[in-house]
């Protein structure tokens, strides 16, 4: 095997294993702690948004005012596909006319 | 707990809506996620994959970010174990996903848990919390409804950049670069009703950005969730309680 496939190997079976391995800890145990059902409440927004916080830092303007139109359609509206749409749509807009 | 939540099943006749569902709900992210599979195809020949085991580190893997960071590393003369390292740090934060998620699926089978859980990408992860926030089950059906398609597109994708990676266009004019924050914020927005959003959400940019600054990618992730996970953890009364809900 080469060393690529060993990697690629090694690599997918370590994700997998982050894939299970939460569950497979926490599944231990009967109850769950009303601290550790918060945190794990609060886990899909908190790791979603260190996803978006470093790219709006480094973002110029049509960054910035996409992310802020699509949030504030987002807030209003609900959903995913007009802030979503909308938001591309002014990235695009503003890079060409700002580029 | 949400145990009403997770052992209503959905009935079998049901599964092919519940599929279509799920698919529905998978079309912006194979929106979002095909310049990504594209670049990441094109970038992994550049960096001496073949077609054929850029295709297989997508197939196998599976994790776009985490992909990114492996066929960086190749070029480097960096240790095999350390490049294999590197994915799981970035990939770090499924542990959390899965640690939540189990909690909505503890009505599958030993085999569906199994399958399942090697789809639970960011969008997939986010979707069946969605849901059960809606209060409907999180279904098998529904679940490989949105996955197969994510997976399948993301594959062919990664094979059909790598096989033209000559071809590929200026991607920042098109603004493809910065589509995947556009959806993530807009799946961040979509738990804005949770307990404890808006400080979790401010405490975790604010520890994402200084992380970024101070330790550097990817640990920015596992930092700054783990700020807004503790934050929440701790601003939650400890026991005595649980009887209420």
């Amino acid at each position: 095997m080469t060393e690529t496939l060993w990697i690629i190997v090694g690599g997918a079976l370590m994700t997998y294993l982050a894939r299970v391995g939460g569950h497979l800890v926490l599944s231990r145990f009967e109850r769950i702690h009303p601290r550790v059902e918060a945190g794990l409440n609060a886990v899909p927004a908190a790791v979603l948004t260190t996803l978006v916080a470093p790219a709006a830092m480094n973002g110029g303007i049509p960054e910035i005012t996409s992310l802020v139109v699509a949030g504030a359609i987002a807030w209003v509206w609900g959903g995913m596909m007009p802030m979503f749409l909308i938001g591309g749509a002014v990235l695009i807009a503003l890079r060409h006319l700002l580029g | 707990m949400d145990a009403a939540m997770t052992t209503a099943t959905a009935p079998t006749r049901s599964a092919r809506r519940e599929f279509l569902a799920g698919t529905r709900l998978g079309v912006p992210v194979i929106i979002a996620s095909a310049p990504f599979a594209i670049l990441f195809g094109a970038l992994a020949v550049d960096n001496g994959l073949s077609v054929g085991e850029a295709t297989l580190m997508s197939a196998a893997i599976y994790g776009g970010a985490s992909q990114m960071v492996g066929i960086e590393l190749f070029g480097h003369q960096i240790a095999p174990w350390l490049v294999v390292f590197s994915i799981f740090a970035v990939n770090f934060r499924h542990v959390l996903y899965s640690a939540a998620v189990g909690r909505r699926i503890g009505h599958w089978s030993f085999i569906e848990k199994t399958v399942g859980f090697f789809f639970l990408v960011d969008p997939q992860y986010a979707e069946a919390e969605r849901r059960t926030e809606r209060g409907e089950s999180v279904g098998f059906a529904w679940y490989m409804g949105m996955a197969l398609p994510i997976y399948v597109c993301w594959v062919i994708e990664s094979g059909l950049g790598a096989a033209f990676s000559r071809l590929l266009p200026d991607t920042k004019a098109l603004g493809i670069d910065f589509l995947l924050p556009i959806y993530f914020l807009g799946l961040v927005m979509g738990f804005r009703t949770r307990s404890f959003w808006f400080p979790v959400v401010m405490v975790s940019a604010v520890a994402a950005i200084v992380a970024h600054k101070l330790v550097g990618s990817p640990w920015h992730v596992t930092l700054g969730a783990a700020a807004g996970v503790a934050l929440a953890a701790a601003m939650t009364p400890s026991g005595g309680e649980e009887g209420r809900r």
